[in-house]
C-alpha cells in the first residue's frame, strides 16, 4: 500500500447494527437462492421409474439461518478486530522468523530432496510420489520461462510434454536409440515445435494467445490419436526401454548394475535412479533458467512482460525474443516428456490432456509467476497435497479447491509474490509484486 | 542552407483511413543541435515521431538519417526495433513507458540489449560464464551507473522503476534511451508534468547530452520555457502541416504561430501580439 493512501478512519467505515443486519440478510438471501433447489428439493427415481421428489424445508431453513447467524458473527468479529493489516495479525517477531525461514527454505528443501531416497528407501509409494512431484517441478520451471518471465500465457504446454514423450518412445522403440541419445533429441524436437507454435501467435495477446495455445495443445493430442500408423493411436506406445545408467541396465540379469556391483538386485534401485535422474534434470532446468535471467535474453523476456512497446523502442527484436522463450520452455517440457516416457514404459494420448496443461499452469500461477522457489513449493502442494487428501474420498476435490481459493485470497500473487532483481549496485532488494506486470502477450 | 543535417524529413504523409494526420511535412534537424517540434494538441507531432521511430509506416514521403560517418539510412524503410538497433534512433514516450517491475539499473541494462547480446555470444558464451562476457557485463553496468549518476538517480539504482517519483521516472526514461547510445534522441514531451525546478534540471540534462555526447535531439514539447531556452531550431505544426520554422525567437514572434496557439485568425493574433509588447 502506498504511503499516500491513508487508512480509512473508523468513522468512515460503515458500522452499526443496521449495516450488519443488511449484510447478513443479503448473505441469507443468496444462500436461500442457492440452496432452495440444491437442499430444499430432493429428487429420486421412484419404484416405477418415474421421478419422485419431496421437500426439505426444515434443512433449508436451518442452513439459511446458519448463514444469517454466521454472517453476523463474522461481521462482529471483523469490527472488533479492526482493519485487517499484516502488522496487526502477524506480530513482528513471527514476521522476522518467517523471513529467516524464507532465506533458508530453498537450501533446506534441496538438501531434504537429496536425502529423500535415503530416508524413504523402503517406501515405494513415497518414492513414486516424489518422482511425480519432481516431474511437475520441472514442468513448472519450464513453463515458468514462458508464462512467468516472458508473460506469454500458454495453455497448451502439455503439447511439448507429449512431443518429448513420443519422440523418445518412437525413437527408442523403432531405432533402438538409447535414452541418453534421445533426451537431447526430444528437447530439440519439442523446441522446434515451440518455435512452430510461436510463429502464428506472435501478434496475439492475452486471451487470444491463450486460446491459440490451447488449440495447439489439442491439435497435437488429436494428431497423436489419429496418426495410428506412427503413434499407435489411442493404444499408445508400449515397451519403451527403461533408462540405463550410462549403458548399464538396472535389471536383475548378469550384466545389470546390481550384479556388477556385487549387491543383491532390488527394483528400488531403478526407482532411486529415476529419482536422481529427474532431480538432476529439474536442477539443470533451474540452473539454466536462473542463468538466463541474468543474461540479456532473460532480461529481454522480463522487459517484454513489462512493456512490449518500450522493448521495441529500445531495439529489442520482440519476435526472436518471444520465439526463444517458447523454444526454451518447450525444450524443458520435451526433456520432462522423455523422462515421463522412460519412467512409465508406456504412453498414450490420455496422459496429455488439457488437464495436465491446466495443472502445470496452476502450479506456475500458484507459485508466484517468475519465482523458481515458488513454483517448486506449488508443485509440492498441488501434487503432494492432492495425494494427502486421498483419504477424504469424494470430498477430496472439494477440500482441494477450497484450499486453493483460500491460498489465492491469502496470496493473490502466488506463494512467492515478489521479484528478485537480476542485477544490483548496492542493495539486492526484492520488488513488490504490485509493481511487477503479469504480461499481456 | 546545406548544413550538416542528421535528419531530413521530406514530404512526409501519414493517413489513417480518410484522416490525413501529417500532410507533406518537410523539415530537417541539424547534427548536434536540439530541434523542437511544437504545435497545438492534435497537430500531428506524435504521429511524426511515430513515423520517425518506426511505430508507424508512413503513407508517403521519405525520412533520411545521415550518421556521423556519412552512412545514410532511409528510416521509412526500416520498421519496429530496427530503427533503434540499426539506425540508432532512440525515443521516449509521452506517457512514460518504463519497465515498472524492474529496478532502475535493470531498465538501463535492458536498453543495452543488443550490445550485450553480441557480447554474450547470443547467450551461449554468457551461459557458460566466459570472462569476455563478464567483462562486457561489467562495462554495461558501468555505463548504466554513469547515466544513473548523470540523471541523479544513482542512490535509487536498486529501487523498482515503478516506485520512483514522476520526475525521476521521466529522467530515467531519458537515461534508458541514452544507454542505447543513439545518434538521434527523440523525446516526446519530456517536461510534461514536471515542476519549474525539475524542468530547469531537464534543460541542463538535455544541453549536457547535446554538448558532451554530441547526440542530436528532436523533441516535442508544450512547455515553452523548455523549448525557448534550449532549442536551436523550432518547427511549428498545425493540422498536420508545417506553419513556421526558425530560431525560437523568430517562431515566437510569428503571427501564424500565435494564431495557431490562440485559435484566432491572423489579424486578431497580430493585434494581440502588438498589444502584448
Amino acid at each position: 500500500m502506498s504511503a499516500t493512501s491513508a487508512r480509512p478512519s473508523p468513522a468512515a467505515q460503515p458500522s452499526g447494527s443496521a449495516f450488519i443486519l443488511k449484510k447478513a440478510l443479503i448473505s441469507a438471501l443468496v444462500a436461500l437462492v442457492l440452496f432452495s433447489l440444491m437442499i430444499g428439493i430432493r429428487t429420486e427415481a421412484g419404484p416405477q421409474g418415474g421421478l419422485i421428489y419431496w421437500t426439505r424445508f426444515g434443512d433449508l431453513a436451518a442452513l439459511v439461518g446458519t448463514v444469517f447467524g454466521g454472517s453476523i458473527i463474522v461481521e462482529l468479529l471483523r469490527q472488533w478486530w479492526g482493519p485487517v493489516d499484516k502488522d496487526s495479525i502477524v506480530p513482528k517477531p513471527v514476521q522476522s522468523a518467517f523471513s529467516f525461514a524464507g532465506r533458508w527454505l530453498a537450501p533446506a528443501l534441496l538438501v531434504f530432496t537429496f536425502l529423500v531416497p535415503v530416508i524413504f528407501y523402503n517406501q515405494r509409494y513415497i518414492l513414486d510420489l516424489s518422482i511425480l512431484v519432481l516431474t511437475y517441478v520441472m514442468l513448472g520451471w519450464g513453463l515458468n520461462v514462458v508464462v512467468g518471465l516472458a508473460g506469454l500465457l500458454d495453455l497448451g504446454y502439455v503439447a511439448f510434454y507429449a512431443v518429448g514423450a513420443y519422440s523418445y518412445a518412437l525413437l527408442a522403440t523403432n531405432f533402438g536409440l538409447s535414452f541418453w541419445v534421445c533426451l537431447p533429441l526430444a528437447g530439440i524436437l519439442a523446441a522446434f515445435w515451440g518455435v512452430l507454435l510461436g510463429f502464428p501467435v506472435l501478434r496475439l495477446r492475452g486471451d487470444y494467445l491463450a486460446i491459440v495455445t490451447l488449440a495447439f495443445g489439442e491439435i497435437i493430442r488429436l494428431v497423436i490419436i489419429n496418426w495410428q500408423s506412427l503413434t499407435g493411436g489411442p493404444n499408445g506406445v508400449s515397451g519403451i526401454p527403461r533408462p540405463t545408467m550410462f549403458g548399464i541396465p538396472l535389471t536383475p540379469g548378469d550384466d545389470g548394475l546390481a550384479a556388477k556391483l556385487g549387491i543383491e538386485f532390488s527394483p528400488t534401485h531403478r526407482l532411486v535412479f529415476l529419482f536422481y535422474l529427474i532431480l538432476a534434470m529439474a536442477l539443470l532446468t533451474n540452473w539454466v533458467t536462473i542463468r538466463l535471467r541474468r543474461l540479456p535474453i532473460g532480461r529481454a523476456w522480463e522487459a517484454l512482460r513489462e512493456d512490449e512497446v518500450a522493448c521495441r523502442a529500445l531495439g529489442i527484436n520482440t519476435t526472436t525474443t518471444k520465439l526463444t522463450a517458447f523454444a526454451t520452455g518447450a525444450m524443458f517440457g520435451g526433456f520432462a516428456g522423455a523422462f515421463f516416457a522412460t519412467r512409465q514404459g508406456f504412453i498414450s494420448p490420455e496422459s496429455f490432456t488439457f488437464q495436465e496443461s491446466a495443472l502445470v499452469l496452476a502450479i506456475v500461477v500458484l507459485g508466484g509467476m517468475g519465482s523458481q522457489l515458488g513454483v517448486a513449493l506449488a508443485a509440492l502442494c498441488m501434487i503432494g497435497g492432492f495425494e494427502l487428501f486421498r483419504g477424504l474420498d469424494q470430498y477430496r476435490m472439494l477440500v482441494f479447491g477450497m484450499a486453493m481459493v483460500l491460498l489465492m485470497i491469502w496470496r493473490p500473487r502466488g506463494l512467492v509474490g515478489h521479484r528478485a532483481p537480476t542485477v544490483f549496485l548496492e542493495r539486492n532488494q526484492a520488488i513488490s509484486s504490485d509493481l511487477v506486470k503479469e504480461g499481456h502477450g | 542552407m546545406s548544413g550538416d543535417h542528421i535528419l531530413t524529413v521530406d514530404r512526409l504523409m501519414m493517413r489513417f483511413g480518410g484522416i490525413v494526420a501529417v500532410n507533406e511535412l518537410s523539415f530537417t534537424a541539424e547534427r548536434r543541435k536540439i530541434t523542437a517540434l511544437i504545435g497545438p494538441n492534435g497537430a500531428g507531432k506524435t504521429t511524426v515521431f511515430n513515423c520517425i521511430t518506426g511505430f508507424y509506416r508512413p503513407s508517403g514521403g521519405a525520412i533520411r538519417l545521415v550518421h556521423d560517418d556519412g552512412r545514410m539510412i532511409q528510416l521509412e524503410r526500416l520498421n519496429d526495433f530496427r530503427i533503434s538497433k540499426q539506425a540508432k534512433v532512440a525515443r521516449t514516450f509521452q506517457n512514460i513507458r518504463l519497465f515498472p517491475g524492474m529496478t532502475a539499473l535493470e531498465n538501463l541494462m535492458v536498453a543495452q540489449h543488443n550490445a550485450l547480446m553480441r557480447a554474450s555470444g547470443l547467450t551461449v558464451l554468457g551461459l557458460l560464464g566466459l570472462p569476455s562476457w563478464r567483462e562486457a557485463e561489467k562495462r554495461a553496468i558501468d555505463l548504466a551507473r554513469t547515466w544513473l549518476d548523470r540523471v541523479g538517480l544513482l542512490d535509487r539504482a536498486d529501487d523498482a522503476a515503478g516506485n520512483l517519483p514522476y520526475g525521476d521516472q521521466r529522467r530515467l526514461e531519458i537515461a534508458r534511451a541514452m544507454c542505447t547510445e543513439p545518434a538521434l534522441l527523440c523525446l516526446d514531451e519530456p517536461a510534461a508534468g514536471l515542476n519549474a525546478r525539475e524542468s530547469g534540471g531537464l534543460n541542463e540534462l538535455l544541453l549536457s547530452i547535446r554538448n558532451e555526447q554530441g547526440t542530436s535531439i528532436l523533441l516535442i514539447e508544450h512547455d515553452m520555457s523548455v523549448v525557448m531556452e534550449i532549442s536551436d531550431h523550432v518547427v511549428v505544426m498545425d493540422y498536420g502541416v508545417k506553419i513556421a520554422e526558425g530560431t525560437p525567437q523568430a517562431v515566437r514572434d510569428d503571427p501564424k504561430v500565435i494564431a495557431a496557439y490562440l485559435g484566432a485568425d491572423e489579424e486578431e493574433a497580430i493585434a494581440v501580439m502588438e498589444s502584448g509588447t
